[in-house]
C-alpha cells in the first residue's frame, strides 16, 4: 500500500491491528488502520491531537 | 470465563498488553473502537454486547467520558466509573477534592476571568505556574515568572478562547527535586511507581521524555495513594507526586485512563495482569 500524500510504500506490520497508527517514513503523515481482512489493509486520515487528549 | 471489552480511541500497545493478558488469563476479550461505535436512548445490556466489564481506555478525554456515561447507562460496570472520570480529568476539581480530603497538595488558585486571573497573579506573586484544567502530557503547563509572561500567556487563552480557556488555574511552585513520582493503583492499592526525572525543562512527563526510574513503594506513598485514590472514588489511577523539600508528599495530579509504557519498562510488577484481575473482581463482586 502507497501513502495517500505522498504514495511512498507504507510499512504496515502483520501483526498491525484495526486502531493501531502507521506513519509513513517518507512524509511523517500518520494514518490508522481502519479495516483489516487477512492481508486486506484500509486506512484512514489519524486524527490529530487534541486538546482533552492525555490520561 | 468473563468477557472484558476494551474500548479505545487510538489503539496503543497497552490496550494491546491488556488484551493479551485478558486472553493468557483464560477470558473473552472485545476490542472496542469508540470512534465507530452508537448507542440510542433505546440501548441496553441485550441489545448490545460489551460483555460483562469495560475497561475505558480512550486517549481523548471528553470522549471518554461521555462512552463511560453510554455504558454506565447500559448498567454495565465500567472502569474507571463516570465520577471518578469526571473528577480526575479536570485539574480544578482534583485540586478541591484532594483539599477537602486533607490530602497535601499544592496550593492552587482559580479564576474565572482574564482579568480576574491578572489580579490574582499581582496579588499571589511570581512564579506560578499556569494549567489548563483539562489535558495531559504537560501540555500548555507554562511557568509564570513576570507580569510579560502573564500577560502573553493570558492574552493567548482570549484568542484560542475555548470554553476552558475561562478557566484559569494557578498553582504554586513545589520546591522539589527535578523528578516526580508516578504511581499506579488498583483498586486503592499501589501497584507500582517510578521517578519521572526532568529532561531538562520544569516538567517530568514521560511523554515528554522524562527519564523513568523505579520508585520503592514506601509506607507513606502507600498511605496517601490509597487516601488519594479512595477520595476519587478509586479504580485504576495514575497517581502523580511531588516531593517538596519541606512539606513531604504531595499529590498533584490523578490520572484516570493511566499509561503504563514508561512503568512498564522499569517495573517488576505485572501491571496489565493487576489491571485485568482488578476488572474480573468487579464482575464478580
Amino acid at each position: 500500500m502507497n501513502c495517500p500524500e505522498c504514495d511512498a510504500e507504507l510499512n504496515i506490520p502483520n501483526d498491525a491491528a484495526v486502531g493501531e497508527i502507521v506513519s509513513c517514513s517518507d512524509c511523517g503523515a500518520d494514518f490508522e488502520i481502519s479495516k483489516k481482512d487477512g492481508s486486506t489493509v484500509e486506512i484512514k486520515q489519524a486524527e490529530t491531537v487534541g486538546e482533552d487528549w492525555g490520561e | 470465563m468473563s468477557k472484558i471489552c476494551i474500548v479505545f480511541d487510538r489503539l496503543r500497545s497497552e490496550e494491546k498488553l491488556l488484551e493479551k493478558q485478558a486472553i493468557d488469563l483464560g477470558n473473552e476479550t472485545k476490542m472496542v473502537d469508540a470512534k465507530i461505535t452508537h448507542f440510542d436512548t433505546d440501548s441496553n445490556k441485550q441489545n448490545t454486547d460489551f460483555g460483562d466489564v469495560v475497561l475505558e481506555r480512550c486517549i481523548s478525554y471528553y470522549r471518554g467520558l461521555h462512552f463511560t456515561a453510554c455504558i454506565e447507562f447500559l448498567d454495565v460496570p465500567i472502569i474507571n466509573k463516570f465520577s471518578v472520570s469526571s473528577l480526575c480529568g479536570n485539574k480544578m476539581l482534583t485540586s478541591i477534592i484532594l483539599k477537602k480530603n486533607n490530602i497535601p497538595t499544592p496550593k492552587t488558585y482559580f479564576s474565572f476571568s482574564a482579568d480576574a486571573a491578572l489580579e490574582n497573579i499581582e496579588k499571589i506573586g511570581y512564579p506560578l505556574i499556569i494549567k489548563p484544567v483539562v489535558g495531559s502530557w504537560g501540555r500548555s503547563v507554562i511557568p509564570l515568572k513576570d507580569r510579560d509572561t502573564a500577560d502573553a500567556i493570558i492574552e493567548q487563552r482570549g484568542i484560542t478562547d475555548g470554553p476552558l480557556d475561562r478557566i484559569f488555574y494557578l498553582q504554586e511552585v513545589v520546591d522539589r527535586p527535578p523528578r516526580d513520582i508516578r504511581v499506579i493503583t488498583v483498586n486503592d492499592r499501589p501497584i507500582a511507581a517510578m521517578y519521572r526525572k526532568s529532561s531538562g525543562g520544569f516538567k517530568t512527563n514521560v511523554a515528554l521524555g522524562a527519564d523513568p526510574e523505579i520508585c520503592d513503594i514506601t509506607n507513606e506513598i502507600e498511605d496517601l495513594c490509597a487516601k488519594a485514590s479512595k477520595a476519587v472514588g478509586g479504580g485504576i489511577l495514575g497517581i502523580d507526586l511531588m516531593e517538596d523539600k519541606k512539606r513531604g508528599l504531595m499529590v498533584h495530579e490523578i490520572n484516570n485512563t493511566v499509561e503504563f509504557k514508561g512503568l512498564i519498562k522499569v517495573s517488576k510488577t505485572n501491571i496489565p495482569k493487576e489491571m485485568i484481575e482488578f476488572a474480573l473482581d468487579s464482575v464478580r463482586k
